[in-house]
């Protein structure tokens, strides 16, 4: 009795330590490769699009075994302030963490919502972007972009704008950028706000209102089933979901709007942890995991890292300030 | 389409998919009953799971969820006060004061029902007119809904009981102001915020039914003396689940009338379930002014019938411009359809020929889900009726465990702590002086869409009052709501004719 237990003892422990030891060298060896944890601040509830773009990207990142382990923490409220608010106060102790945001935080920046600009975080990298697109109802009379702008100078009141989101907010700006862009006074849009972009959807296939300003993102299913028709996109170049839509470029206006979402860390994040982090997303492009994500959610990719991300956002940010100050929102 | 129906039938009776409407039902039921924890984060998490599936197998997971959840959210608003979902505060207005006379296996009862036929008729009604809803769905515009919000406010404000008048119309009120806090969306400008941030958003709805209802009725307890009514729960008749043949004549013709009402509202992407719920309580007001023998509000079993048969039928009508045109009427279904399209299936009008397996197994799915819940519910109202004769010194600190956890889930925000215990404190004390917390919900979630509808009706004709009588629509509705307020009028005369007449 006395033996075998003797021997199962040895080989308990001699389990043990070769596990250990195996564990022991195999960390050290993707050391260099692997993050070992990284912690995802969203600054919108379960749900939304900050929290599908957070678990897209961490689903990619802990698949592909680029990070061992990633936490989320939702944290709502303020229109994502409270969570800014919260990454600038407790940044000694949030290297490893990467808030995500997108475009409003410029606007709502520049509103002075926040207690805190994004200029006060240190922008890591943007990773997808959607863009502005002007629809209207399949039945409508308008075809093209053209004769939107014939009917705003005719009459600007008669043309009806519907967007997403309040006033002053993103949809808004697009609509103002597009008409600025064709020499009319974006002051004289009418810009109808509907609390979600599905509702302003609903507004416009009811006929209340003419045109729908709003992402490719949410447009493209109605878009698909011939519900409605997009004129025009404020991309750099044709969208490959959607070839047949002419850019504003092509239409001869100089209307660029990307909607980009991406991650930022906390204010006077080191240089070299900038580094890892953004190499850390890039790496992730070319996974399968991130195609598959990526894909079923159809997403475009867009990445843009450290400095250049940083100067992408004032420029951003200068262009939405001249156009806010011009609508008297600033 | 009879094909398209058969193949759906015979992907919805899979042994999968059977598996799959069961497991979403129960697990809906479960996450429902906790207070405040709604079906929104349950499905969110649950997509990463359903990306192995069929998409028709998603679909129907995540649609017994949804459903699920608002049939099993009726149990904490009946048993302790505590909306599981925001479908489920009206039901708590009726549903409680029969938990607190001791019928709380009857309450429960009665909710069950109410629930399987608005979710069944709800189901009959997608199954028959879904590619004809979705007109009706896109036909509401701006001042039809403003128009809808009014109708509301009317019938609930209307039909208050006597004596009560003025108390129920200045909690009204109460709720319409505090409905504006937090940023508005037509100038973009901050209203009442204080300049605090966690303000911004405005105030959530399952918040304050939780503080003023839930939390300030563990409070009152406690207050109380040792020897309340709870201790009556043990000698009364708690786990009786019959529900007597005169009864039941009551609240068919409810159930009828609820379950139409709900499934249209459902169909609005710009209303939902809790207004469906609402509106429906308002409904059966009108409908039984001056002949009841129970007040609303004391634990009238059609005050009951009336949200529960709405609020079921409601969350079945919101698949309408889900499916047919791929546009969400609320968070929770806007989640759906995101795992809709990243499925690969195309919402829209042409769903119901394209991917016909997705869309009638679905609907068809809903049938059974709803058998499912009624046999699941049934047999354990009377050990979930039992809850509440557990001894206070128990049955307190559960509720206030669960309804705070239950709105701090939802935000993650201390603030909204503080904000719940200083609303509970408030109604408390307005509670004491007998003001009727029901009315203050009812103008706080009409009260958002009314204003909302009204601005965005005035901006569209330029400021001018046509609106208010150029469509079809709107005219019907502010009809009705005319009638509606001559309704006490003509009782008025009528008893006074009839007095006369006695002398």
């Amino acid at each position: 009795m006395i033996s075998r237990n003797f021997i199962k003892y040895w080989t308990i422990r001699q389990v043990i330590t070769i596990v250990t030891t195996f564990l022991l060298v195999s960390h050290y060896l993707i050391a260099d490769t692997q993050v070992h944890r990284l912690h995802f601040l969203i600054p919108g509830g379960a749900g939304g699009g900050w929290d599908g773009t957070a678990r897209g990207v961490g689903e990619a990142l802990t698949k592909s075994g680029l990070v061992k382990h990633i936490s989320y923490q939702n944290m709502s409220g303020g229109g994502g302030g409270r969570a800014i608010a919260h990454l600038v106060k407790t940044a000694k102790r949030q290297q490893d963490t990467l808030m995500v945001n997108s475009t409003p935080i410029v606007i709502r920046s520049l509103q002075k919502i926040f207690s805190h600009s994004f200029q006060d975080l240190t922008p890591i990298a943007a990773v997808i972007a959607d863009y502005g697109v002007f629809a209207v109802v399949n039945e409508s009379e308008i075809q093209n972009w053209q004769q939107v702008v014939t009917l705003f100078q005719n009459d600007p009141s008669q043309l009806t704008v519907s967007g997403g989101s309040g006033r002053g907010s993103m949809d808004h700006l697009v609509a103002a950028l597009a008409f600025q862009a064709v020499g009319e006074d974006p002051k004289k849009v009418r810009y109808i706000p509907y609390d979600a972009g599905g509702k302003a959807m609903a507004g416009l296939l009811s006929g209340e209102t003419k045109i729908l300003s709003t992402g490719l993102g949410e447009a493209l299913e109605q878009h698909r089933s011939g519900q409605i028709r997009i004129l025009a996109i404020t991309a750099n170049e044709r969208s490959p979901v959607v070839p047949n839509v002419p850019t504003f470029k092509e239409l001869g206006y100089e209307v660029v709007f990307i909607n980009w979402r991406g991650f930022f860390g906390p204010p006077d994040l080191s240089q070299e942890k900038v580094k890892i982090h953004s190499k850390t997303l890039k790496k992730m492009f070319q996974t399968p995991h991130w195609e598959k994500v990526r894909i079923r959610n159809g997403w475009k990719n867009l990445y843009i890292s450290g400095e250049k991300f940083h100067n992408f956002l004032m420029q951003q940010e200068s262009m939405i300030s001249k156009l806010m100050k011009e609508l008297g929102f600033l | 389409m009879l094909e398209g129906i058969l193949t759906g039938l015979s992907t919805a009776l899979s042994l999968t998919n059977i598996f799959m409407v069961s497991t979403g039902v129960l697990s809906g039921t479960l996450i429902g009953m906790l207070p405040g924890l709604g079906p929104i984060s349950a499905i969110a998490l649950m997509i990463p799971i359903t990306y192995g599936f069929d998409s028709a197998s998603g679909m129907i997971l995540m649609a017994g969820v949804y459903y699920g959840a608002i049939f099993g959210g009726s149990t904490s608003s009946i048993l302790i006060n505590a909306p599981g979902v925001a479908g489920t505060v009206a039901t708590a207005f009726d549903g409680y004061p029969l938990a607190k006379q001791g019928k709380a296996g009857k309450a429960l009862a009665v909710a069950a029902y109410s629930s399987f036929f608005g979710g069944t008729i709800g189901a009959v009604f997608l199954l028959l007119g879904a590619p004809l809803l979705a007109r009706f769905s896109t036909s509401f515009q701006s001042a039809d809904y403003f128009a809808l919000m009014l109708m509301g406010l009317v019938a609930v404000s209307v039909f208050t009981p006597k004596g009560q008048f003025l108390k129920a119309i200045s909690m009204t009120i109460i709720g319409l102001m505090l409905s504006t806090v937090g940023m508005d969306n037509v100038t973009g400008t901050q209203r009442f915020t204080f300049g605090q941030l966690n303000l911004f958003d405005g105030i959530s709805f399952l918040l304050l039914a939780m503080a003023t209802f839930a939390l300030s009725e563990a409070l009152i307890i406690t207050l109380g003396s040792q020897h309340d009514n709870y201790q009556a729960f043990l000698t009364s008749d708690l786990h009786n689940l019959k529900v007597s043949k005169k009864e039941l004549k009551e609240i068919a013709p409810t159930i009828g009338r609820s379950s139409v009402l709900g499934f249209l509202i459902g169909v609005l992407p710009g209303a939902g379930a809790t207004i469906a719920s609402f509106l429906a309580y308002g409904m059966e007001q009108a409908f039984s002014f001056g002949n009841t023998k129970v007040k609303f509000g004391d634990g009238n079993l059609k005050g009951l019938a009336a949200p529960e048969t709405a609020n079921n039928a409601a969350s079945t009508g919101s698949f309408v411009p889900l499916l047919t045109l791929g546009i969400p009427g609320s968070g929770t279904t806007a989640i759906m359809l995101g795992a809709l399209i990243s499925y690969g299936v195309q919402p829209g009008p042409q769903l119901y020929t394209e991917s016909p397996e997705v869309f009638w197994s679905v609907i068809i799915s809903m049938y059974l889900g709803n058998v499912v819940l009624l046999i699941l519910n049934l047999p354990l109202i009377p050990y979930i009726a039992r809850l509440i004769s557990l001894p206070q010194r128990f049955l307190i600190p559960f509720i206030l465990f669960f309804s705070l956890i239950g709105v701090y889930l939802v935000s993650f925000n201390t603030f909204d702590i503080y904000m719940m215990v200083g609303f509970a404190t408030i109604a408390i004390s307005l509670r004491f002086l007998e003001f009727p917390m029901a009315p203050m919900l009812i103008g706080f979630v009409l009260g958002n869409l009314l204003e909302d509808n009204l601005r965005r009706s005035l901006l569209i004709s330029n400021g001018k009052l046509e609106f208010l009588w150029e469509r079809p629509i709107t005219l019907a509705i502010f009809s009705i709501t005319i009638i509606i307020l001559t309704f006490p009028l003509y009782r008025f005369i009528r008893s006074k004719l009839q007095t006369k007449n006695n002398l």
